[in-house]
């Protein structure tokens, strides 16, 4: 959208602040406060942990397994080696919620830079970060993580580098094409004639005003990742054992689905509401960003 | 058009070639190497380090890639087939021939013959996966983007929500806990043969659900939001002005115009549907190609790999190519 000097009503709203306040209207969005609920309810969970009463996560009880069911001593009963499974569900809430945040905090540094710079040089810097951003844009996303994290080794480092890899292209082309939008802005214009330098316009000037449509996309990104990290532990791709990982767990208990459905349910089920925490979160701030 | 077309071909050759050298370039940094892994853990160290001369793995990287190119267009004889080497490598096609993608040093067989069988029966499961999302993602989409904001709108976003926001995987899990452990009407497995007594429709229909249940609900939110935007248009405030029934408002003026945006959106789903499979296939030990790229990852078969990334990538480039051009074609205002 071109904004002209004849039309100041436009011109004050995107020069002014950006989507005043969006996080305060979040309750008046349900769908929002569901979400936000249940992401805090794990990001509470992950947080107190360590002060909670329960079984070391990686402990094995050799007397559950004979009745691996829920019982007094272990609420949500035993997974297949006799770990206690309220604990490590609790424990593996920290986990996928320390390496998921920072996976996508990763990408986003990597994506915003290539962003902001091929949107603001254009010419020969846009030109190799897209086409390199489009190779790796036309890998079937699960295929890539598979070839990355077969080849590099499972670890939490080489999961944070894969989801960069994956998802920096992503990023970039979001913010090239607000940057590009942005670049004929007054307040753009106006940073030129105070002659500030081109690291100044690019972090202080453009990346601030390209906020409110990169928040719900942070959102959805973390959901993604969140399945992407699930997904991995379940292809016996995720974190080393014995520390519990969600879609390790599952993995580790399908073989016995039919005998005791329990140990794989109860992780899928942790993993699944956290996940639709943020995709309801994402959901609610994109209806409320609209309502403007 | 045409010159568009042959611009868009080139490109995406200049993707496959990129893609396949990032591949080797990947496999460089795998833990263990394939000789031990096909000799197992108690050969000697000699013999590793022998067969792994044999297989040309410490030729360096880029003359390995370059020999991988010319094997493949068949400008080059396979050297691992060379019955001095003692491998054991034959393949009946020969050693030179175009579209010679290698020997599996995992199936102990040639490439051609392990991968084409999977792609296969990946296809079907794809296919029937695409066939229940089409008209589902549709519906529920129309319906939804037809009142925006009504509770019935509200009611299947949320649906399309939860649906999106079940890995495979854990549907995989859910589906199999309900309809295998508890009502006990469908198998668990689906390896595709009927010794275990279940028919192949039957082993067919929790993968195919899976597969379409995730995808659906994406598809869905994409055709709601086209609707919405296209019913709040002026031309269609007209049509309901003018009086004619709602039906016809939206069959003849809306639904045209709503199904241009989510046409390039189903088929890129194709993208997806390619590594659903992967995910889908393990939960229900499906013998398809997914499957085969997992292990092909681990064990470091890189004919394997690379055969598999390139068939992949080129069913996700080939559709990205067909959805541009069908939105060229559906779109007059693109084609300015």
């Amino acid at each position: 959208m071109s904004v002209t000097a004849s039309d100041p009503v436009s011109l004050s709203e995107t020069a002014g602040r950006p989507t005043p306040g969006l996080l305060r209207r979040l309750p008046s969005s349900p769908v929002a406060v569901v979400g936000l609920a249940l992401v805090l309810f794990w990001a509470l969970v992950a947080l107190v942990a360590p002060l909670l009463p329960l079984q070391p996560p990686n402990a094995q009880d050799y007397m559950a397994m004979a009745h691996p069911g829920s019982t007094a001593k272990h609420w949500l009963g035993v997974d297949p080696l006799g770990r206690d499974l309220l604990s490590r569900i609790v424990w593996g809430a920290r986990t996928v919620l320390a390496v998921a945040p920072l996976a996508v905090v990763a990408a986003y540094t990597v994506g915003a830079t290539m962003g902001l710079l091929s949107g603001y040089y254009r010419g020969w810097v846009d030109a190799v970060i897209s086409r390199a951003g489009d190779v790796i844009l036309s890998f079937p996303i699960v295929i890539l993580y598979v070839i990355l994290i077969a080849n590099i080794g499972p670890s939490a480092l080489n999961i944070v580098v894969a989801v960069v890899v994956a998802s920096a292209p992503g990023i970039s082309r979001i913010v090239r094409g607000l940057v590009m939008s942005l670049m004929h802005q007054e307040f753009v214009a106006a940073a030129y004639l105070r002659r500030e330098s081109d690291v100044f316009v690019m972090l202080v000037e453009l990346l601030p005003n390209c906020r409110a449509p990169l928040i719900t996309d942070f959102c959805l990104r973390l959901g993604y990742t969140i399945i992407t990290i699930g997904t991995l532990g379940f292809l016996g791709l995720g974190l080393p054992p014995p520390n519990p990982d969600w879609g390790g767990m599952v993995k580790q208990a399908t073989s016995m689905i039919t005998v005791f459905p329990h140990m794989a349910l109860y992780p899928t089920i942790a993993l699944v509401s956290l996940i639709l925490g943020f995709n309801l979160l994402a959901d609610g701030l994109t209806e409320l960003s609209q309502a403007d | 058009m045409t010159r568009y077309i042959l611009r868009r071909a080139l490109e995406m050759l200049a993707t496959l070639l990129v893609a396949s050298f990032l591949v080797f370039l990947v496999t460089e940094f795998s833990p263990g190497n394939v000789a031990r892994k096909t000799l197992g853990a108690f050969a000697l160290q000699e013999q590793v380090d022998l067969l792994y001369r044999k297989l040309h793995l410490n030729d360096p990287l880029m003359e390995r890639y370059v020999r991988w190119v010319g094997v493949l267009t068949g400008v080059e004889a396979d050297p691992l087939q060379d019955p001095a080497l003692g491998l054991d490598f034959k393949d009946p096609r020969g050693d030179r021939y175009f579209g010679n993608f290698g020997y599996s040093t995992l199936y102990k067989a040639p490439v051609n013959d392990v991968l084409w069988d999977r792609l296969g029966n990946t296809a079907l499961l794809a296919g029937l996966a695409f066939a229940v999302i089409v008209p589902v993602s549709l519906g529920l989409g129309v319906l939804a983007g037809m009142r925006a904001g009504s509770p019935l709108d509200r009611g299947l976003s949320t649906v399309s929500i939860v649906m999106t926001s079940i890995p495979e995987f854990a549907l995989g899990v859910l589906l199999v806990a309900v309809f295998v452990v508890w009502l006990g009407v469908l198998p668990g497995t689906s390896p595709l043969d009927t010794h275990s007594g279940w028919s192949i429709a039957a082993q067919l229909v929790l993968p195919v659900a899976v597969l379409a249940i995730y995808d659906a609900g994406y598809v869905a939110r994409m055709v709601r939001t086209s609707m919405a935007e296209v019913m709040a248009k002026p031309y269609v405030r007209t049509a309901v002005l003018k009086g004619l029934p709602r039906r016809q408002v939206i069959l003849r003026h809306a639904l045209r115009n709503a199904m241009i945006a989510p046409f390039t959106v189903i088929l890129l789903q194709v993208n997806w549907l390619i590594g659903g499979v992967v995910v889908t296939e393990l939960v229900f030990a499906y013998p398809g190609f997914g499957r085969m790229l997992l292990d092909a990852s681990l064990f470091g078969d890189v004919s394997l790999i690379e055969a598999a990334t390139l068939v992949a990538l080129f069913v996700a480039t080939m559709t990205q190519l067909l959805s541009d051009i069908g939105y060229r074609l559906l779109d007059p205002q693109a084609r300015r």
